[in-house]
């Protein structure tokens, strides 16, 4: 299932739907890249709500993609991760470091705007 | 009647297992007799019970019209339970006493105590009756005391059972009781942390925080831990997955009140602190939080007169 791309401004929000399989990843993960640049896109939202499980391979593509995200010149915020999927994450030592998380969108929202208001 | 044979060598097949089916015969005949005379002499015999129950002080918590009440209940399902052979009757109503008496502080020593003398009694009216025909009383004794441990045995059982249950359901309290997530300001969380943390209360500490701050949507945390003394390589590594769990959340958490002995120990035990915000109390602890929330608490110049 391809996870839906939604401009807003200067973000990209990519909200997942459901459990995706590798490949769904994969792809998000080129789309986003692709497509930060051709929007001239600031910023980018990751929706993770609906995840139940996140394991070693999502959580190491979402690493990922914030990295790649910020060698294309924007930022990335990872957002609505659920209490028991974080906690089950740190255990196994998926922490996402040097990543920026937030509680949800409008969190994710408001830490990308401030981030901008600082650079100029 | 058939029935009523047929549970009574049940009854003497539980008590004693190797009893062959004449014998068990006998028996139960003796049990039908034993359970007449008790029968018979109801009255006398849970008065003097009860007379035995004051004079041994046991069951001071109730009154003495309470402890006759009971005493009734229980010497007649004492005697049933002889009857039939079936304990279910008697186990339902040492759980329902249980938990009654509990709550007012009676101790096992006191129930074990008092089914105890119920059996001295009956045991000593036994003596009275056939005390002339010392063969029969030995047959009697045999088919009495088995069937009365058992008895004893069950109401102990029970009262033990129910009083774990009791306990157990207090410790769940407790653990309720211990683990408060509490919000002083807009999106700013406290975690005070009092005594020993043991894996399990690690565990359910951070599944607390976890929701307090989906549901207070909390942007800081302070854990202060001034009031654990001490602090084992699990739970300190549990601490950093908890400190790590909210940052996945979106919040920052501020640790405070670290004990010397336990900044020595996760020193020695070589825990990775570099991720973990400290502030020495409190006090400081809020007040960082304040900052990274862009608060500014200022005194008055004069301090309210309310």
């Amino acid at each position: 299932m391809e996870v839906p791309i939604l401009k807003q401004g200067d973000v990209l929000i990519a909200t997942f739907q459901a459990a995706l399989s590798d490949a769904d990843l994969n792809h998000l993960r080129s789309a986003l890249v692709q497509q930060v640049v051709r929007f001239r896109s600031r910023g980018v939202i990751v929706d993770v709500t609906a995840m139940d499980v996140m394991d070693s391979f999502a959580s190491r593509t979402l690493r990922e993609i914030a990295q790649m995200i910020h060698l294309r010149g924007a930022e990335t915020v990872i957002v609505g991760i659920q209490p028991e999927v974080a906690f089950a994450m740190v255990q196994l030592g998926l922490t996402l470091e040097d990543v920026p998380t937030a509680l949800d969108l409008e969190e994710g929202l408001d830490y990308l705007n401030k981030k901008f208001k600082k650079m100029h | 009647m058939v029935k009523r044979e047929q549970s009574s060598r049940d009854t003497m097949a539980i008590g004693n297992p190797l009893a062959d089916s004449t014998r068990s015969e006998v028996t139960s005949e003796l049990l039908r007799e034993l359970v007449s005379h008790l029968r018979q002499n109801r009255t006398q015999l849970r008065e003097e019970w009860v007379t035995r129950i004051s004079e041994t002080r046991l069951l001071t918590a109730m009154t003495k019209e309470e402890t006759f009440q009971e005493a009734t209940t229980v010497y007649d399902s004492y005697v049933e339970a002889l009857e039939t052979g079936t304990f279910e009757a008697l186990q339902a109503y040492a759980r329902n006493l249980s938990e009654r008496i509990i709550p007012r502080g009676v101790e096992t020593h006191e129930v074990v105590g008092i089914v105890l003398l119920l059996r001295d009694v009956l045991a000593r009216s036994l003596f009275a009756k056939y005390q002339t025909d010392f063969k029969k009383l030995n047959r009697i004794l045999d088919a009495y005391e088995p069937a009365a441990n058992r008895i004893a045995n069950t109401v102990a059982v029970g009262f033990v059972q129910e009083r774990e249950r009791v306990i157990r359901q207090q410790q769940e309290a407790i653990r309720e009781l211990s683990t408060p997530v509490l919000q002083v300001r807009e999106r700013l969380l406290i975690l005070p942390i009092i005594g020993v943390i043991d894996p399990q209360r690690a565990r359910q500490l951070t599944e607390q925080l976890l929701r307090g701050i989906r549901t207070n949507r909390a942007k800081v945390v302070v854990i202060d831990i001034t009031g654990v003394a001490a602090m084992d390589a699990t739970v300190a590594n549990h601490l950093v997955q908890t400190v790590e769990a909210s940052r996945l959340l979106g919040a920052n958490v501020i640790v405070t009140g670290l004990s010397p002995e336990i900044a020595q120990t996760l020193v020695t035990i070589g825990i990775d602190l570099g991720k973990m915000n400290t502030v020495g109390d409190l006090q400081g602890g809020i007040e960082q939080a304040e900052r990274l929330l862009g608060y500014k608490v200022m005194a008055l110049a004069e301090p309210s007169q309310s």
